[in-house]
């Protein structure tokens, strides 16, 4: 009997369409990409704001136009998703254990979510007052 | 007990007589409580007794029936034909070379797992008059979920960095891998982690995290290779930085 076992083409570029799990796993290396680019238009902030007060002020003013502010927007959601995966993973990646019992991974990750969000009203106090 | 009907579409390949796999319909009456192994049992006994398959316990213990039903990898046995729809795609794992119909080559697997050394390698060896390594329960509760894998492959078959680099070891080998070096009864992880802390192995995950999401047992590989990476960071750092301890 011959032998002449089949080898299926991989979809090297489109694989990632064939199923959702794929396509949240795209989402999510993706939003690094738009991570990336907000930290380098941060840069470009303060780049401005030690060029004197002129050219701050038209930095401001392009970042809050409308494709500013619509950078802003999706970035915002990718920022949001990214945690959301990132916290998701947390007890996969670093299981604790707590009196030879494992922690359950929802508590480990409603610590996360407690204290970004308390980081989060730290920070926007900090720059509010 | 009411009897349905539904269409299987299975792949066929006869590498003898096919340049590629084709589909091939069949019609089977099933019961509520049928799988869809009992479905393919009943083509290989009523309809057509050339398509070949690997099947063995049919309660999700062996691992053998390990297939591809409309898109998701699952082991036949524990697919139930009441909930899928009225015609569905029967196809070979993914990711690995068709032998037959839906009988794939895991040599590769067989390989790598290998290549992991899957056993307890012990400090010291023991006679058998000395008894056994003893363990605590919480001892063993910290790798037991890892012990479950039963290499049905269906996660390698939802893994695409093992589709586009089949140098990977993959999934099941390295969560395999993890359960050894995290048994107290073992000290084989430095043996390991030629392969294991390589770029073909626990480098290679992108965590894309649909082993776990496909696996039948729980095992959870992603959670396994991250927890490996986070070990083989910090081994990296402590060697760095314990020069005087290299051996």
């Amino acid at each position: 009997m011959t032998r002449r076992p089949y080898k299926a083409e991989f979809p090297a570029h489109s694989w990632w369409l064939r199923h959702p799990r794929y396509i949240r796993y795209m989402l999510r290396e993706m939003s690094a990409l738009f991570l990336g680019i907000y930290v380098f238009v941060l840069i470009a902030g303060l780049y401005c704001l030690s060029q004197g007060k002129p050219v701050y002020v038209q930095f401001l003013t392009a970042v809050e136009g409308p494709a500013g502010l619509t950078f802003a927007v999706v970035t915002m959601f990718f920022a949001v998703y990214h945690t959301y995966t990132w916290f998701k993973v947390t007890p996969k990646a670093m299981p604790l254990m707590l009196r030879g019992q494992r922690l359950p991974g929802a508590v480990i990750i409603a610590a996360h979510w407690l204290i970004f969000t308390l980081l989060s009203a730290a920070v926007w106090l900090l720059v509010s007052f | 007990m009411s009897v349905r009907c539904i269409e299987l579409e299975i792949l066929r390949y006869d590498p003898e007589q096919d340049e590629s796999p084709h589909f091939q319909v069949y019609a089977v009456p099933y019961h509520d409580d049928w799988v869809v192994l009992d479905a393919i049992n009943y083509v290989k006994e009523e309809l057509d007794a050339t398509v070949s398959y690997r099947w063995s316990c049919h309660m999700a213990v062996c691992g053998s029936c390990g297939m591809v039903v409309d898109g998701e990898p699952v082991l036949a046995c524990h697919t139930f034909l009441r909930d899928c729809s009225d015609r569905i795609r029967i196809e070979p794992l993914q990711n690995f070379p068709v032998e037959r119909d839906l009988v794939v080559v895991m040599d590769d697997f067989m390989d790598k797992l290998g290549s992991v050394k899957p056993y307890v390698i012990p400090k010291e060896e023991r006679d058998i008059e000395d008894g056994e390594y003893l363990q605590t329960p919480t001892e063993l509760s910290s790798f037991k979920q890892y012990t479950a894998c039963i290499n049905c492959l269906l996660c390698y078959s939802a893994c695409p960095q093992y589709a586009l680099d089949t140098s990977f070891v993959g999934p099941a080998a390295l969560a395999l891998a993890h359960r050894y070096n995290l048994d107290t009864r073992d000290v084989g992880r430095s043996a390991r982690a030629d392969v294991v802390a390589s770029n073909s192995g626990i480098w290679e995950c992108s965590f894309v995290g649909a082993c776990s999401e496909v696996c039948p047992k729980d095992v959870d590989p992603a959670a396994a290779i991250q927890q490996m990476k986070i070990a083989s960071t910090a081994d990296y750092f402590l060697d760095f930085l314990t020069p005087w301890k290299r051996t």
